[in-house]
């Protein structure tokens, strides 16, 4: 007999709860172990990770370019994710004529492909909305941002000029939005649509109802506003009726119990632990498919990351700490990137850990790592580095070293774009713009 | 043809006639409240009335997003205290110096609303269950498992009328209580249907956003005032930070809020409540950009007896000085910065060195104390500074750009810091590095602007504990400001108080809190009468508020609305 869970499932009546006795595993999967049971490929997820103040290219560029590349000592920690990992140096940043603004030209660049012209400037939208667009319209939450600071300032990640998407901070709240009482899981026994997501989605119509009423009163930029508001609602409208249709089975999600709130502060060990708790709340997200664009800030640009015992935190530490002449870099300095690579390393290992099918969750995502400068201390752009990691459902190879030789460094970010199906010709503006993806990667 | 030249010669010829009208109208309705005698009908004495002010070309139509203390204050007072949920609001953007002002530009995103939509769950389910409902639900239905239409329209309509800030259309009550009854019966749950119909209202732009309406000024033919509702929540979350209460919104609802007695009845009411306090302290930790505190640390090896609670206590001791100070003792707005006069609480007398307290209570320090003034609060001195030392740039570009309203430029990209990049072991105070930066010229421009005064806080440390050394060496508090030279921090607050830029910044940010932007060039007429009025009243905060909220130009406005090009219900059907 032909096992069809639809077919069980049919029938699904108000609210009644249905259950269903199936083996894990064997029935999610199609005979391969590469696509979901019913024949549908499994999905592709793009993430973003960042972190604060560059490197120091005398420690972190690898000597040989390709596979099998060196691992220079800031980057000793990446070790056993070095597989999973393609790391992109000598790519450039460009600001053109638009003025050099500290630690938010660069990261603006490698998020938007535009410079912008202030720092109250947010031009386009950033690359994970776009990439939303495409595959993020079917899970539950279209994006989820995060961060490890504490500080619900620190985003990456925004719609337009005056909407950033503010990250979770607290893995308390985090764990409750995801895996709270509105989390329909997808390994339960039996499904019960609760009636009164019904009943919230009933009212809804109302409220867009006011809102346009609203929206009728006001000027141009202020309709654009109460226009994203509407588009908020059918959102929540979206969210809804994927509450009320029984989920996939998936063999991944497995989710933990929710956490104790973490310690304030900004000591490297609390932020590394803060970290920890967000990347497997956000990872299991993943897993869980409740999203499928996912954005994590290790620190902010400046980042302000403290080393206990030191008094400079990062940010004044690249610019007041001597080069030590026996080691030609700035110790204290360089041991701040190396706690980011550290987190780093986690963060793309909390995927690698999760199986999927007959790999794990990182072979089907594809997460770009970008930073604010390149020397923090002299606020470079050029030279900013990328890493990437993951293999985005096998569209891409992992284990290189790409040099840029001084090319948009966006180039990056626009090969990420083109793997998740953005059909784009080019992305940035003046000297970033950019049609060429980094061929080396492609599968 | 000088076109500019013109314009503001057109607007200067309005302006002058405009005032002239006003004060005509003043003088009327001082003799009119002198013999009619009515003061007696207010609930607070009356207070004497005040000039409306210069004419002003009014702000602009805003539309603001409730920020989450406006949110949680105003459910609070609808619904009680015990309403409130731990949930956080995606931070506005600060904007001329106020968190404030981003409410008119800030965006909603599909994340936020879906914060909305469960923080108004949870506050909804709250309101209707067996503990609230009785206190809170003003009749009960006929079958707690089934619709009933009437009791819930009596809810719903007092409910949205507070939440609305005006009473709902009849069609949109009916619209409302339709759902409610339709989810009550289909719950078999009459409460349930209530609760939902009411998380409805909680996520609507209705409750969310305060949106400026516009109406003629029949006192000024040809310009605009905002209308009685949308004056009634711009004086209510200004002066209390949240919606109006059911007394204010009558006196919309009357139009009386519209006449000059009226408006300055209401006024009188609600300078006399005890919201006001509420409502200066949200000013207050915006101004003072008190939300950094929320991610305010300090390096424990350094500083062991800096703790989070230390941070808690210092946010919370400068705004109770603040409001005992300018609210309760009706001071001079100056002397917060000579004041010996605060609050102490146990986590802070570690910090200050004093007997330790066993909950807040007034305290004060004894005459010849250093600590005199906000600027030798922690919550200055530990706000602004690294996590492990004191920071003389950080005090004096906070102390220039909170206080005074100046602006510190930016860091220049390719500054050169290999002067400060200190190897050199006989280097040990902050003043003898800070003296590295006037080494460079790039460096000098704005380190200039910044230290003079910060060294004089040298005297306390990155936690804001007092130490008359560093590293061993004496410290030389002694400083300048704008010309002011001093020996010490008291000189300090001293030359801050005197300063003419520190009430003049206090009006330009209260004004512009009060009304929703960033003031103008425009503006600068206005703001001369104010910073007239506020010196005449021996700067008074309580009196500046009156004065403002009473001027003609406080409700006036300007619709330079561009005609869109589509409405959002096409653009939504589109998508």
């Amino acid at each position: 007999m032909n096992f069809n869970r639809r077919r069980v499932l049919k029938g699904l009546l108000n609210g009644s709860a249905v259950t269903v006795a199936l083996p894990l595993l064997d029935c999610f999967l199609n005979g391969n172990g590469d696509a979901l049971a019913d024949g549908k490929p499994m999905p592709v997820r793009f993430g973003t990770w960042f972190w604060g103040l560059g490197m120091d290219s005398k420690i972190f560029i690898p000597k040989k370019v390709g596979a099998g590349f060196d691992l220079p000592e800031e980057l000793d920690a990446l070790k056993p994710i070095k597989d999973h990992i393609n790391l992109y140096t000598g790519f450039n940043a460009f600001r053109d004529s638009s003025p050099l603004l500290c630690h938010y030209t660069g990261w603006v660049i490698m998020r938007t492909g535009i410079a912008p012209e202030n720092g109250d400037n947010r031009p386009g939208e950033t690359i994970d909305v776009t990439v939303s667009k495409k595959i993020g319209r079917t899970t539950r939450f279209q994006h989820l941002t995060a961060t490890a600071t504490g500080d619900a300032r620190t985003s990456f990640s925004y719609e337009n000029a005056n909407s950033p998407n503010a990250p979770e901070w607290s893995p308390v709240n985090f764990y409750t939005r995801l895996f709270g009482p509105d989390f329909q899981d997808p390994n339960a026994p039996s499904f019960k649509p609760n009636p009164r997501i019904m009943a919230r989605k009933s009212v809804l119509s109302g409220v867009m109802e006011e809102t346009q009423d609203l929206t009728k009163t006001l000027g141009a930029a202020d309709k654009q506003r109460l226009e994203q508001y509407y588009t908020g609602l059918r959102e929540l409208e979206r969210q809804f009726t994927q509450q009320l249709t029984k989920p996939e089975p998936l063999a991944a999600c497995h989710p933990a119990k929710a956490p104790q709130e973490a310690k304030t502060g900004n000591d490297s060990v609390l932020t590394a632990e803060r970290h920890k708790m967000m990347t497997d709340l956000l990872a299991m997200a993943v897993a869980c498919d409740q999203t499928r664009v996912f954005n994590m800030a290790y620190s902010a640009a400046s980042a302000n990351t403290i080393k206990s015992g030191y008094e400079k935190p990062h940010h004044t530490c690249t610019h007041e700490e001597p080069i030590d002449d026996q080691l030609g870099y700035q110790p204290n300095a360089s041991w701040f990137i190396r706690r980011s690579m550290e987190n780093w390393a986690y963060f793309v290992d909390a995927f690698a850990k999760i199986k999927e099918g007959n790999g794990t969750l990182l072979d089907n995502v594809l997460i770009y790592a970008t930073t604010d400068h390149a020397h923090a201390r002299t606020h470079s752009l050029d030279g900013i580095p990328v890493i990437t990691a993951g293999r985005a459902g096998g569209k891409v190879k992992a284990g290189i070293h790409v040099d840029g030789a001084g090319s948009p460094a966006v180039r990056v970010g626009y090969t990420a774009m083109r793997v998740m199906g953005v059909d784009i010709p080019s992305w940035g503006t003046r000297s970033n713009a950019t049609s060429k993806d980094i061929g080396e990667i492609l599968a | 043809m000088n076109f500019m030249g013109n314009s503001v010669s057109r607007i200067s010829i309005k302006k002058a006639a405009r005032a002239s009208a006003a004060t005509a109208l003043c003088t009327a309705v001082l003799a009119l409240s002198a013999c009619s005698g009515q003061s007696g009908e207010s609930k607070v004495a009356a207070a004497p009335a005040v000039a409306s002010g210069p004419a002003d070309l009014g702000t602009a139509l805003r539309v603001r997003l409730i920020t989450e203390e406006q949110y949680f204050n105003t459910l609070s007072y609808v619904f009680g205290p015990d309403i409130r949920l731990a949930a956080h609001f995606a931070p506005m953007r600060r904007t001329e110096g106020l968190l404030q002002g981003g409410a008119a530009s800030a965006g909603v995103t599909a994340s936020q609303l879906e914060q909305y939509q469960r923080t108004a769950s949870g506050i909804a389910t709250k309101v209707v269950d067996p503990e609230h409902r009785n206190l809170l639900v003003p009749c009960k239905p006929a079958d707690e498992k089934a619709a009933d239409r009437a009791c819930a329209a009596k809810f719903l309509k007092a409910a949205g009328r507070l939440l609305y800030r005006k009473p709902l259309t009849d069609a949109l009550l009916a619209g409302i209580v339709e759902k409610a009854a339709a989810n009550a019966d289909q719950l078999k749950d009459f409460y349930a249907g209530l609760g939902i119909a009411l998380e409805g209202m909680l996520i609507s732009p209705n409750f969310l956003m305060v949106a400026d309406r516009a109406e003629p000024d029949p006192r000024h033919k040809g310009e605009q005032r905002l209308d009685a509702y949308s004056l009634a929540s711009r004086l209510s979350f200004f002066l209390w930070n949240a919606a109006p209460d059911d007394f204010v919104l009558k006196a919309a609802e009357s139009g009386e809020i519209l006449t000059p007695k009226g408006r300055a009845k209401v006024v009188d009411m609600m300078l006399a409540s005890p919201r006001l306090t509420a409502g200066m302290r949200a000013f207050f930790d915006d101004m003072f950009a008190f939300d950094d505190f929320d991610n305010l640390a300090k390096d424990p090896k350094v500083y062991p007896s800096f703790t989070g609670v230390t941070v808690q206590d210092a946010r919370e001791q400068t705004l109770r000085t603040v409001v005992d100070h300018l609210i309760a003792k009706k001071g001079d707005y100056r002397d917060l910065f000579t004041t010996r006069s605060t609050f102490m609480s146990p986590a802070l007398a570690a910090i200050y060195n004093v007997p330790a307290v066993p909950s807040w209570r007034p305290y004060e320090f004894p005459e010849g104390s250093p600590r005199t003034g906000l600027l030798t609060q922690i919550s200055f001195l530990a706000g602004h500074a690294h996590p492990g030392r004191s920071s003389p740039t950080l005090r004096g570009k906070a102390l220039r750009e909170v206080l005074l309203c100046q602006t510190v430029p930016r860091p220049p990209a390719n500054v050169d810091f290999s002067a400060v990049e200190n190897p050199s072991s006989t280097i040990k105070t902050q003043r003898e590095r800070v003296a590295l930066h006037l080494k460079n010229p790039v460096c000098a421009g704005c380190h200039k602007i910044t230290d003079p005064m910060g060294l004089a806080l040298e005297n306390f440390d990155g936690s804001g504990a007092y130490r008359t050394t560093e590293k061993g060496e004496s410290i030389d508090p002694s400083g300048s400001l704008d010309g002011k030279a001093f020996t010490d921090v008291v000189g300090l607050g001293k030359a801050l108080h005197d300063h003419p830029q520190l009430p003049q910044c206090l009006v330009r940010r209260v004004y512009a809190y009060g009304t929703g932007g960033p003031t103008s060039s425009d503006d600068k007429p206005l703001l001369d009468y104010f910073d007239k009025q506020f010196a005449a009243e021996g700067y008074r905060l309580p009196d500046l508020l009156r004065t403002m909220v009473l001027s003609e130009a406080f409700g006036e406005v300007r619709d330079e609305r561009a005609p869109a090009a589509t409405s959002a219900a096409a653009g939504a059907a589109q998508r």
